[in-house]
């Protein structure tokens, strides 16, 4: 997410496929280095609710996920 | 006599041409440029749709995130309802399954928390996404992304970003009578939504 723009695509690929996934690695680091949260929204398996996880690392990012949403820090407004 | 005239001048004209030619761009190399004729082509064209589209993709983004209650409650009423993740006494957990305390999430205004049960309004918090871009420009995000970047930070880490948001009585930004009204609709957009569930 973008101020001004709203959803930009950052980078795409198969994690499988080494080349895809080192590229993916490095938008990720990018956009953390900008100061950007990133997050995955998931199904709570308990309560069945949708949910986001907070991910601060790629290894922490469940496997199974389709994306990945980059967006500014909050901050007191 | 007028045609010899006139066929001398065309003459002189045609051989004084190039002289003529050279001085005109000496003369225009020599003038100093006007500074809009290029700074016009390094200002960002203001686009109209940008915003509408941007926002049609947010509203598409935060669709496919959050479960077909809450898309339903922000697309008919405005806002989204965020439980609260802490209980803290017993008396919070044997509630039937509704959180002891509960958020309402606007677009671009502050988070709302309440009481589900009595309805009680307890506090607002000021919280925003600013542009870390350094671009210039104070640019916010669009309407449905301000709503899905407060739902992922209150479902991820609710601490986190209510420790960062200005917290104030209800009342400094929002009206609360407006406040007390949503939560009246949001009771009747429940309870018209449960006959049509018990139907399914």
């Amino acid at each position: 997410m973008k101020p001004g723009h709203g959803e930009v695509l950052l980078a795409e690929g198969d994690p499988r496929v080494q080349e895809d996934e080192e590229r993916l690695v490095e938008e990720f680091r990018r956009q953390l280095d900008e100061g950007m949260w990133a997050a995955v929204p998931v199904t709570n398996p308990g309560s069945g609710r949708r949910e986001a996880q907070m991910v601060k690392q790629y290894t922490d990012i469940p496997p199974d996920s389709e994306r990945v949403i980059f967006f500014p820090r909050a901050s007191g407004g | 006599m007028l045609l010899a005239l006139l066929a001398l001048a065309l003459i002189a004209l045609v051989l004084a041409a190039p002289m003529i030619a050279r001085r005109i761009a000496d003369w225009r190399a020599a003038r100093p440029k006007r500074p809009s004729a290029d700074r016009s082509l390094d200002l960002e064209l203001y686009d109209p749709g940008r915003e509408r589209r941007a926002e049609q993709r947010a509203r598409e983004l935060l669709r496919s995130c959050v479960n077909d209650e809450e898309w339903g409650m922000y697309r008919d009423l405005g806002f989204i309802r965020v439980a609260g993740r802490h209980a803290r006494r017993e008396v919070d957990r044997g509630r039937g399954g509704r959180p002891p305390y509960a958020y309402l999430v606007y677009p671009h205004k502050p988070i709302v928390a309440f009481v589900p049960q009595s309805g009680q309004l307890l506090s607002e918090y000021c919280v925003e996404f600013p542009d870390l871009t350094g671009s210039g420009g104070r640019h916010r995000l669009p309407a449905s992304d301000d709503v899905l970047a407060k739902w992922m930070a209150l479902t991820s880490n609710e601490d986190r970003v209510i420790k960062r948001a200005n917290m104030h009585l209800v009342g400094r930004q929002l009206d609360p009578a407006r406040v007390r009204r949503d939560l009246w609709r949001l009771a009747e957009w429940e309870r018209r939504r449960q006959p049509t569930q018990s139907q399914r």
